[in-house]
Parts: structure tokens; C-alpha cells; sequence
């Protein structure tokens, strides 16, 4: 049987002002009708890079330099813009990764599917109407009749990726190409994503090609894998054997380092394969240092004690408060952390979870209930001194540390401003000393210090975030997904940091993900968090192994079933 | 439908900017009242220097400049409210006649202007955002620079030189061809007219043509980097309707609050091109007030601009609604 889509000894080149960069070198795939391959790889494999070059929409200036694409019989690689415009949409369909910002924000679904249609189908205006309706019948939207004539921010991110997976379809491909289809979706609309994909892959007898960098994602739904590393193919194969006896130490490696979900271990495995990820961490008898001085926790059981906590965000204003809609976001929460402990807070998007840290963190005014910090009453206005020395105590670590690093400081400015600020040094000498010392203790060389955020890659800055947040001496370190915008490699590097440093300062942490299976890795206690309320709070072992509430099971069932292809 | 009341209906969205409306109307006329007691003293400038004391008391006692600060205020305000903005204190006329008199040139110019900026501006703007390394698009920014960097009335002497002087093509000054037209004095129906506004109305547009253009290309460059317009190539669509269908639509937004600000900024700037061309209208007029400390004139003036720029930020606002269903907020 020949394949729908051949891809021979490509290569792919970026041309920079430091010569070329080749970012993707001979790589030789091809898929079938009916068939699901997934391409899975980190961040910069050039897995993105492939499926760009079949629909010959690489960003400028990268150009294909070598090899064929061969589709359905025909050579693709060397079409003119207008011939391949023919094929795009028509022959071979896309799925890009943000249903967010893939629809056109100001025209209606139903115009931006009817326009697709009329264009790749050659249809009237009236028959495309019918035809958009089918479409969204066919991938799960409810109503499509009154549907179509909604905006995109109307519908919710899950539906929103159904919509572009039906533009995706409109044309009646032969080919879809998905990249990252569900990697801004949460784990329970994933799985319905995948199974839309996947159904519509059989019904269709659809060629297609998913581009990941979660190997999750591949063992749920791929029949076949490739797996990329640094533009080069390392390995393919069913997926059963790759992820069961793979050959090559990259994939190894990328499939030890996915945290398991059933059982608890020491330390995070470290992808080992690549060269220099893995910075020892030179942090011994910190005891002594001045991170350690200044405690206050001692006396305290108790860090951090919420009771009855509210707060609720207006979506809809008027003038009559009848009128009015308010979104409950944390909705009389109780919870108590206790002094050096690790609490994970779980949940989907939208759950209440980040909203209940930030309140913590007194990012936010709660409507009613009470915060203790150390047994000090954080809301009261009375004593505010007392209150700001407290929440000196406790720093943020957020997720995308892309942004949440000033990029016109450099990193040692960025590291000592929290220092210089609180005075909390003697003098300059020894501020500059405190600060090579905590870079090191995330395991950065010195000589980063002189240098600029956009410099290091998204791990490196995850560290940076660490050590500007170390740097007020904190006692309870508030870490919000701190990995979720990183690859699986770094993932454990950083968490393994994050566990040492906790480990040697006795910090207490309120660690928030919807990973579950890095919570249970992380965390001693779990909440477990739905709109804006806390449905179960165990042991992390416990509500693994023996969830009590109806949600939390439902999230557990939700996990990739890594274990099936653990050896 | 959702209730009246409700914010995101367009009823609710308008009155809430019209309250908005009215309270930058009250200071600024709180703003242009102060001008009578702050700039010299009526009375003098409007009797000679031989009048008796009498007779400036006389004077005094009709404008009712005795009275206690605030009921003049109120005064002026009932006054305002009605049109009635007093005597023209050099003319001994009406203001509001005068600025109804003058009105028409004005707005004839601001609007051919606003027409030539904002056509000119998408135009180029939307054609160098796609063709971004093409000669054509390089000259047009290169130039475009001279718009920016030079001032209105260096532009307006230029062109006078080339076309009225040199050339001979266009009049230099002055406003021709003027047709009543039910109490509204145009200029627009008469080849002399419409010879005549060329020049003032292609030096106001300069600068704001090219604020436009390069605030469309700007806008242009960022929206077809974005994920929808890379979907759109993906499902095929052919280049016009990606450029024209989804890319120019979403960068209107931006670019309309611009227009709005920047229509307002017409008028304003309407004051040098009018002094310059010696064209007839309340631009011209306000300077010429200015000289002689013609304060009803000034004041009125005053109220009129920010009228002006009241009325075009409410038009701007109700625009946002057409264009973009995001502000609609219907229920999702």
C-alpha cells in the first residue's frame, strides 16, 4: 500500500545573520489513509517545522533545502504559491494549537465556515449554509443552527477547537495536520478532543498527522509514532513498541522523565540525554546562610489558615444590583497548611485555583472570610505593618516566566532589587554575595548575573523567577503551575530544585497544577478544587489510591494511562 | 434581547457616555466662563478711552459684572445653553451668529481633509503592510516621514509657492466660488470652490494621512503575523479575502480611535492652515479674537472645539459596537 503522504530525507533551513540553522534535517516519514501518526518531540525539535513545510507555510525566511514531500502520488514540495493554496484546506486540513487565537475574533463562525466552503468546495452560498451546519453536527456542536450565527469568544476553548477542527474539515481533506491540538485545553476536554479526532479519523478514513510534545497525547490516541530530537528523526514505530521497548536514549529518556501518576517516588527521573540539562545543584548546610536567618515559622504549626474565604468577580454590570451577575470564583473555602508542608491545589481551568493563591498572596480582596499567616490576621487593617513584615513571608512563582521577568533588568538586578528594597543586607558587598550565592543554588552559573532574561531559555528562567523569589527570605513559597509552560525535561529539573530547596529551608508550599501526576509527586496534601469549591481534601496517597468524592475520581480517570506501556 | 439596562446593551453603553459627555462639557465651560474674569477687564475694551466713569459704571451694571461670581456663572450658563454666547466685544455682533456665519468653512475644510487623510491613509497603509519589502511601499514610507516632521504652515507655504505661485494651477488664499445653499454657505458646488479648498484641505490632511498610514500598516504587519490569518492560509482562502476579509477588519479598531482623536485634532490644527490660506472660517476667526481680546468670541470658540470633540469620541464609541462583537458582549 502506498502512503498518503511521503516525506523524503527533508530538510529544512533557516537562514540567520549567524549562518544557517537547520531545522529539520533528512527526515523521512510518511503516513496512511485511516491512520494516526503522531511526531512527538521538545520544544525547538522541529516537529512544528515538518508539518509547516507539507502545507509550504514556513515562517520566512525558512525554506525547504533538500528532500521531497510526495502527496497522494504527487509532488507537493516544489508547487507554486497559488497551485499549493489549491491544496490547503481542499486536500490537506490544519489544526492549530490555540483555539483562541486561531478564529478570526470579529466574523461569526458561521461566515468564516461558509467563506471556507464556498472557496475549497465551489458551492453557493445557501448549500454552504447547510453544509456548515452538517459539519458542526459532525464534530459534537450542540444547536448548530443558532450556533453559527455566534463569535468566537461565545464559545468555550474545548468548543472552539471543535469549530476549527470543522474548518479544518470543510474542504473534505485527505490529510489533517494537528499541531498541538489540545495542548491549551484541560485534561478532561483533551480526552474528548482526541476521541473526535481519532473517530473522525476512521469514519473519514482521514490521513493524520499530530504533532506533540506529550507523550501522553501519543499514547492515547497515535497509531504509529516518530519521535524528534533536535531536527532529527530518532525513531519511529507502532506505538506500543516505541513506547515499550524503545531503542534509541532519547526516547528512553523522554519516556522515564513523564511523571507517573501511580506511585510516589524520591526524585523526578532526568532526561540525561541531553547534553548539560541537568545543573547540579551545589546548595549544602544552607543552615548557616543568611536564606536561613530571620525565621519565624518556628513557633507556628500553622502557616497559612483560610476560613470561610469569598470572593466573587462581576461578568455582568447594571444599574439595579438585581440585575447584576456575579461569578463566585472561590466560594467559602476553608483550608489549613501547616509549617513546612507541601499543599497541592487541583483542578481544571476555570476551577477557582489560581484565584485562591493570588487571595492568599493578597493579590486579591476576598468579599468575606478570614486569612491567618502565622496566626496573624492578614485581612485586619488595624496592623498594617504587621501585616506587610508578614507577607514579606511569602513569594510567587508563576507560570509563564517568559513575562514575569522585566527584560530590561538584568538578572542580578532582577535577583537583588527584592534584597535592596527590604534592606534585609548590610551593605552592597554583601547583598552581591547573597546574590551569587542564590543563583548558584538554582544551579546557574555566575556569570548569568550580568546577563538579560531573553538570554536563557524558558527552564533558565523558571530558575531566575526562583531565586528573585528566594531572595526575600520566604517561608512560604506560593508556586502557581510552575511547569506547565515547560517541556517534560526541564519539568523535572525544576521540580527536583524546587523539592531541594524546600527540603533544605523548610519552606512551607502551596503548590497549584492541574498535572496530576506532578502534585502527586510534589505534594503531602492535596485539594482538590471545582467552581470555586473545595470537593475533597486527603493525604496525596490517599485520594490517589482511594478518592472519596465523585470529581476526584472523575479527574484521576481523566490521566493518561502511561502505565500501560511501562515496563 | 437583553434588558435596557444592562451594560452591554448599546442604550445603556450611549447614555453612560453621554453622562461622560456632559460633565467635560461643564468644565470646559466652567473653563471658558473664567476667561471674563481673568483676562482683562471687559469693560475696558469695550468703551473708549475717553468714556466717564458713568458711563463705565452704566456698562458695568448692564453686563451685570456686580453681581456675586456664581449667579454670573449661572447666567452665562442659562445663556449658553439657549446659543446665546453675547456680544462680540470688537464687532458688537452676536457670537453665535458670527461662529454660525464662519461654521460652514470650517467644517468644509475638516471634512475634505478627513476624507483625503483617512482614504489616502488605509489605502497606503493596507498596501504597504503587505507589500512590505516592495520599492513602492519603501518611497511611500520614506515620504511619508516629510508628513510627519514637517509643520503645517512650512507644508502650506510650500504648496502655495509650487502650485499658486509657480505653477499657477490653485489659488493661494481665500475661499471662492461660495453658493448659499439654505443658510449654509458652501463652497463644494463650484469649480472655483472646490479649487480653492485643494490646498488648505491637502495641507491640514498631511499630517493625520500619515498618523493613519502608519498606524494601518502597524496594525496591518501585527494582525497577519497573528494564528487566524496563518488558519486562514491553512483552509486556503485566497489572498483578498484573507487581506481585505479578516486581516483589515481587525486592525480597524485601533485605527478608528485614532481617526476620532485625530478629526478633533483637525479642527485644532484647522487654526494655522485657515491663518495661513486666510481661508474664512471660526479658525481664522478665534486668531483674529485673539488679537484684540475679543473674550466672547474666545470662550465660545472654546466650547464649540470641545463640542466638537465631544460629539466625534460618542460617534467613535458607537462605531466600536459596529465593528468589534467582543464590546457587544451578548450572552456567551
Amino acid at each position: 500500500m502506498t502512503n498518503l503522504l511521503e516525506i523524503n530525507n527533508l530538510s529544512v533551513d533557516f537562514p540567520s545573520r549567524r549562518g544557517q540553522v537547520s531545522a529539520v534535517k533528512k527526515v523521512s516519514i510518511g503516513v496512511a489513509k485511516g491512520e494516526v501518526l503522531g511526531l512527538v518531540g521538545e520544544s525547538g525539535a522541529g516537529k512544528s517545522t515538518v508539518g509547516n513545510s507539507v502545507i509550504n507555510l514556513l515562517e520566512p525566511p525558512g525554506h525547504i533545502s533538500g528532500g521531497k514531500i510526495i502527496f497522494d502520488g504527487v509532488r507537493i514540495d516544489q508547487l507554486s504559491n497559488e497551485e499549493m493554496r489549491k491544496i490547503r484546506g481542499a486536500k490537506i486540513g490544519t489544526i492549530f494549537q490555540d483555539p483562541q487565537t486561531s478564529l478570526n475574533p470579529l466574523m461569526t463562525i458561521g461566515k468564516q465556515l461558509s467563506e471556507t466552503l464556498i472557496e475549497t468546495l465551489r458551492i453557493s452560498g445557501a448549500s454552504a449554509r447547510e453544509k456548515s451546519i452538517e459539519l458542526l453536527k459532525s464534530v459534537g456542536i450542540p444547536y448548530p443552527e443558532t450556533r453559527l450565527d455566534a463569535y468566537p469568544h461565545q464559545f468555550s476553548g474545548g468548543m472552539r477547537q471543535r469549530v476549527v477542527i470543522a474548518l479544518a474539515l470543510a474542504g473534505d481533506p485527505d490529510l489533517i495536520i494537528a499541531d498541538e491540538p489540545t495542548t491549551a485545553l484541560d485534561v478532561s476536554i483533551q480526552k474528548q478532543i482526541l476521541d473526535l479526532i481519532k473517530s473522525l479519523c476512521k469514519q473519514r478514513n482521514l490521513g493524520v498527522i499530530i504533532v506533540t510534545h506529550d507523550i501522553g497525547v501519543i499514547a492515547e490516541i497515535a497509531d504509529r509514532v516518530a519521535v524528534m530530537y533536535n531536527g532529527q528523526l530518532v525513531e519511529q514505530g507502532k506505538v506500543i513498541q516505541v513506547l515499550q521497548k524503545p531503542k534509541h536514549d532519547y526516547t528512553k529518556s523522554l519516556i522515564s522523565a513523564v511523571p507517573s501518576g501511580d506511585q510516589k517516588l524520591n526524585r523526578f527521573t532526568v532526561v540525561d540525554y541531553i547534553d548539560g540539562s541537568e545543573e547540579k545543584v551545589a546548595m549544602k548546610n544552607v543552615g548557616d546562610h543568611w536564606l536561613s536567618k530571620n525565621k519565624t515559622s518556628k513557633t507556628h504549626d500553622t502557616a497559612v489558615l483560610v476560613k470561610n474565604l469569598s470572593i466573587e468577580f462581576s461578568i455582568k454590570k447594571a444599574l439595579f444590583r438585581k440585575n447584576r451577575i456575579f461569578l463566585k470564583a472561590v466560594d467559602d473555602v476553608s483550608i489549613e497548611i501547616k509549617t513546612g508542608e507541601s499543599f497541592g491545589l487541583v483542578g481544571e481551568s476555570g476551577s477557582g485555583k489560581s484565584t485562591l493563591a493570588r487571595l492568599i498572596a493578597g493579590l486579591y480582596k476576598p468579599k468575606s472570610g478570614d486569612i491567618q499567616i502565622f496566626g496573624h490576621n492578614v485581612l485586619q487593617k488595624s496592623e498594617k505593618t504587621k501585616t506587610s513584615l508578614i507577607r514579606r513571608k511569602m513569594q510567587m512563582i508563576f507560570q509563564d516566566p517568559y513575562s514575569s521577568l522585566n527584560s530590561r533588568m538584568t538578572v542580578e538586578d532582577i535577583v537583588s532589587e527584592p534584597i535592596r528594597f527590604h534592606r534585609s543586607t548590610g551593605n552592597a558587598i554583601e547583598t552581591a554575595k547573597v546574590v551569587q550565592d542564590l543563583i548558584s543554588f538554582v544551579g546557574m552559573p555566575s556569570t548569568s548575573l550580568k546577563k538579560y532574561p531573553h538570554e536563557f531559555s524558558g527552564g533558565q528562567r523558571q530558575r531566575i523567577s526562583i531565586a528573585r523569589a528566594l531572595a526575600s527570605r520566604p517561608e512560604i513559597l506560593i508556586c502557581d503551575e510552575p511547569t506547565s509552560a515547560l517541556d517534560v525535561s526541564v519539568q523535572a529539573n525544576i521540580l527536583n530544585l524546587l523539592k531541594d530547596l524546600q527540603e533544605e529551608l523548610n519552606l512551607t508550599m502551596l503548590f497549584i497544577s492541574h498535572d496530576l501526576p506532578v502534585i502527586r509527586q510534589m505534594c503531602d496534601r492535596v485539594a482538590v478544587m471545582q467552581n470555586g469549591r473545595i470537593c475533597e481534601i486527603a493525604e496525596t496517597d490517599k485520594l490517589f489510591d482511594d478518592p472519596k468524592h465523585e470529581y476526584s475520581k472523575h479527574l484521576l480517570g481523566l490521566m493518561p494511562r502511561m502505565d500501560l506501556f511501562r515496563l | 434581547m437583553a434588558p435596557l439596562l444592562l451594560e452591554g446593551s448599546m442604550f445603556y453603553f450611549i447614555l453612560n457616555r453621554l453622562a461622560q459627555s456632559l460633565l467635560v462639557m461643564a468644565v470646559v465651560s466652567a473653563i471658558s466662563f473664567s476667561l471674563f474674569n481673568f483676562v482683562g477687564d471687559p469693560v475696558n475694551n469695550m468703551v473708549g478711552q475717553d468714556a466717564t466713569r458713568e458711563q463705565r459704571i452704566e456698562i458695568r451694571q448692564q453686563l451685570g459684572l456686580d453681581d456675586p461670581i456664581l449667579v454670573q456663572y449661572q447666567r452665562f450658563m442659562l445663556n449658553v445653553a439657549q446659543g446665546d454666547f453675547g456680544l462680540s466685544y470688537r464687532i458688537k455682533q452676536p457670537v453665535s451668529q458670527l461662529i454660525l456665519e464662519r461654521l460652514p468653512a470650517t467644517l468644509e475644510l475638516v471634512f475634505a481633509s478627513a476624507v483625503i487623510a483617512v482614504l489616502t491613509g488605509i489605502v497606503l497603509g493596507v498596501y504597504t503592510g503587505i507589500r512590505r519589502y516592495s520599492w513602492v511601499s519603501k518611497i511611500i514610507m520614506s515620504v511619508s516621514l516629510i508628513g510627519v516632521s514637517l509643520p503645517t504652515f512650512i507644508i502650506g507655504i510650500g504648496l502655495i509657492y509650487l502650485f499658486a505661485v509657480h505653477l499657477r494651477w490653485l489659488p493661494s488664499s481665500g475661499r471662492a466660488g461660495v453658493i448659499e445653499l439654505g443658510g449654509w454657505k458652501t463652497s463644494l458646488l463650484t469649480i472655483d470652490g472646490w479649487r480653492s479648498i485643494i490646498l488648505p484641505a491637502v495641507t491640514l490632511s498631511l499630517f493625520q494621512l500619515t498618523m493613519i498610514l502608519r498606524l494601518v500598516r502597524a496594525e496591518m504587519l501585527e494582525v497577519m503575523r497573528s494564528d487566524y490569518i496563518k488558519f486562514a492560509r491553512a483552509r486556503g482562502l485566497a489572498n483578498r479575502a484573507i487581506h481585505f476579509g479578516h486581516a483589515l477588519r481587525n486592525t480597524l479598531v485601533p485605527v478608528i480611535t485614532i481617526i476620532g482623536l485625530n478629526i478633533g485634532g483637525l479642527i485644532a490644527y484647522s487654526v494655522i492652515t485657515e491663518t495661513v490660506f486666510q481661508w474664512p472660517g471660526t479658525g481664522l476667526m478665534f486668531i483674529q479674537a485673539v488679537d484684540f481680546v475679543d473674550v466672547p468670541i474666545m470662550a465660545a470658540y472654546l466650547i464649540f472645539v470641545a463640542l466638537l470633540f465631544v460629539v466625534i469620541n460618542l460617534i467613535v464609541d458607537i462605531l466600536y459596537f459596529v465593528v468589534d462583537p467582543r464590546i457587544r458582549r451578548g450572552g456567551s
